[in-house]
């Protein structure tokens, strides 16, 4: 049976998010700096560039998924009236919290909790569970939690959309100042709004490494690799780590080494990943020498708008493009145009049953993709975080027989 | 060779949730063998029963199988095959054998639903399984039989007998089975209800994926409740065929990949 392929960097990845998770703790148990909460694709350059270290709950809930300790946490949410139907991130992480658990202590020495932070920031723009996962933790630890309110089904992206996003990234800013005294510095700002567009713009190339035939890739691999693109954008450890990354695969590619061997078919992964099965379905696919290209869910972290120039009005354009924001429409011709780029045979949505916003299975856009492009699509019914939700066997032989379609 | 036939053979096992089936074929792809029992806990058990039950009725030896190919849900218990294919793939095959044309394959099992549509040669086009829920599946016939206490062999008679017909409202096989004993409660007839519980069954499964040309049913389901064909027939309006042993069709598909292989 083939093994997972793993790159070198995946090594510098380690010490790159434990540095990350000291550098948070060493500041709340100091006080200095400040410690902001941000949504993963929220305003992070702004936090940045006002003297804040940031921390994502979603990043942790992730850990809590692909920990299989996800499960143990979210009945406790739901025993204080969040329902098993709604985003098992903020049940997952609010659970855990209950339960006084993260497995933040189990993997860093010295770690015992999650940080308190000094202000909650979210951003409506992927979903509005985030505002009420933020104002949970506001309320329980009476900290400042603020947002912005964004925009959803989004066709062209219009000035006005971008007027209204840059003026509440202002507002913001100065609610954040008052609440905590932490200022803006418009010179920081340009320069992380930069760190962040390189940063971008390296990820993109890390994931269109995938192009080439054979990939040196998969989805999988790449739902680990994005972590610094998520919680570390804005800053130069995530341009370095890129920069390793890409040349390492750039030297896989050379040499022809496929992160799936003898690579039969290429998948595009619409929707969330199933965290906690993680390796199980990187294997299933090994087995099946099907490699899993590309993903919506990786190319969330692609903000190709940031222009240093202008910060303000490009940061309200970065967060109002993304893929989440968008209509049906724009989805149907964003997978026409991965379709170009990664040559997949076939695309599999994951309905994933507590989040609608990543599950784009539900208003017939598969049928109406598939008929336009003739490229077969199945659904997998699952869960990013809630196994209960997930029938493994039932996954598996859809999975399989799709593969023994693209046979034929 | 006994008295001069070839007694070579190929095997297909299909294990699912709730039956286990075996099916053998000859070098000329006929029919020579079958098997359907329960599946019980013990796959591994169930395969080596249908197995040998199969050969008896054959007549024939372990040593005249040249190639066994299981399905199913409990595909991976089978020890002696050879290979293992999908319940998805042997569907198609099987009904391919008996339909050679385009067909919309509409399998009710006994925990899963499946719609596959095929090409003329039997290729597949796309496919879809049920959701997790068992609502609209055999294991919610057998739950409410079990519920009102009915033999499950008397059913598609009682529901050809009804003189009404009840609406079931519920998704769930949970809330549905309440909404049942609250009608037998209320005194209404046995036979209209179990009509009304096939009406919803063929409703769910309409509703999975567009049922286009001509509809082949198969599975467990229908083999014993020839009401539900006519009933798709009645909804889609239009053509419905049940093959010979529709619940074995699996069993059979696998049979014919073991014999290709
Ligand atoms: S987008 Fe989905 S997974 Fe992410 S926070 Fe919102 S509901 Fe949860």
């Amino acid at each position: 049976m083939a093994e997972i392929k793993k790159l070198e960097t995946a090594r510098l990845m380690k010490k790159v998010m434990a540095d990350h998770f000291y550098e948070i703790d060493a500041a709340c148990k100091s006080g200095e700096p400040k410690v902001a909460w941000c949504t993963s694709v929220g305003p992070a350059e702004l936090l940045r560039a006002m003297g804040f270290v940031v921390y994502f709950p979603e990043n942790h809930a992730a850990i809590l998924g692909a920990s299989r300790a996800a499960n143990d946490c979210i009945p406790a949410a739901n025993a204080i009236g969040y329902s098993p139907e709604i985003c098992s991130y903020l049940t997952a992480d609010i659970g855990a919290y209950l339960k006084g658990f993260t497995p933040l202590s189990k993997i860093y020495d010295g770690i015992e909790s999650i940080p308190k932070p000094d202000v909650l920031v979210y951003n409506t723009n992927q979903c509005r569970d985030v505002k009420d996962w933020f104002e949970w933790y506001g309320r329980e630890w009476k900290v400042p939690c603020y947002g912005i309110e964004s925009f959803v089904n989004v066709g062209e992206v219009t000035k006005d959309h971008v007027d209204s996003i840059a003026g509440q990234m202002k507002q913001l800013a100065k609610k954040i100042t008052e609440a905590t005294g932490n200022k803006l510095d418009e010179d920081k700002l340009k320069e992380t709004v930069r760190l962040s567009r390189r940063c971008s713009d390296l990820w993109r190339d890390v994931l269109e490494m995938a192009a080439n035939i054979p990939s040196p890739l998969t989805f999988f691999d790449g739902t680990i690799h994005m972590g610094p693109a998520v919680v570390m954008r804005g800053t130069q450890v995530a341009v370095d780590y890129y920069e390793t990354l890409l040349k390492e695969l750039q030297t896989w590619v050379d040499q022809g080494i496929a992160a799936v061997e003898g690579e039969r078919h290429r998948i595009y992964w619409e929707g969330m990943p199933i965290w906690g099965k993680l390796r199980e379905n990187a294997k299933l696919f090994l087995d099946l020498k099907t490699c899993v290209v590309a993903s919506t869910y990786c190319n969330s972290w692609i903000f190709s708008a940031f222009d240093p120039d202008d910060p303000w009005n490009s940061m309200a354009r970065a967060y109002t493009e993304l893929f989440i924001v968008r209509d049906d429409d724009y989805k149907e011709d964003y997978y026409k145009r991965m379709l170009e780029i990664f040559k997949f045979d076939g695309i599999i949505f994951h309905d994933a049953k507590t989040c609608p916003n990543n599950s784009n299975c539900r208003y017939g856009l598969p049928q109406r993709f598939s008929k336009e492009t003739g490229i077969p699509f199945i659904t997998i019914d699952g869960d990013l975080n809630d196994l209960r939700c997930y029938s493994e066997e039932q996954a598996i032989t859809k999975i399989e027989a799709f593969i023994e379609q693209l046979d034929g | 060779m006994v008295n001069g036939r070839v007694m070579d053979c190929f095997a297909g096992i299909d294990i699912g949730s709730t039956t286990a089936k075996a099916i053998l074929v000859d070098g000329d792809s006929r029919i020579v063998g079958r098997s359907v029992q329960r599946s019980g806990y013990d796959f591994a058990a169930a395969a080596d029963r249908v197995i040998t039950e199969a050969l008896e009725s054959a007549g024939r030896k372990r040593s005249d199988i040249k190639r066994v190919v299981s399905t199913g849900y409990g595909r991976r218990n089978v020890e002696f095959a050879d290979e293992q294919r999908t319940e998805i793939l042997c569907h198609a095959k099987g009904v391919n054998f008996y339909f050679p044309e385009p067909v919309t394959v509409v399998d009710i099992g006994g925990q899963d639903n499946k719609v596959i549509h095929l090409g003329a040669d039997g290729e597949r086009l796309g496919f879809t399984m049920n959701r997790k829920c068992a609502a609209g599946t055999g294991a919610f016939i057998e739950e409410i039989a079990y519920r009102l206490d009915l033999p499950l062999e008397k059913l598609n008679e009682m529901a050809e007998n009804a003189a009404g017909e009840v609406k079931i409202g519920s998704f769930c096989t949970v809330f549905s089975c309440t909404e049942i004993l609250g009608m037998a409660r209320r005194g209404v007839p046995v036979d209209d209800i179990i009509k009304g519980v096939f009406r919803s069954v063929v409703k769910r499964v309409a509703e999975m994926d567009a049922l286009d040309g001509k509809v082949v049913m198969t599975g467990g389901v229908v083999d014993h409740n020839p009401i539900v064909a006519r009933m798709l027939r009645e909804l889609l309006e239009h053509e419905v065929e049940v093959p010979p042993d529709p619940q074995a069709i699996g069993a059979l598909g696998a049979a014919l990949i073991a014999r290709e292989l």
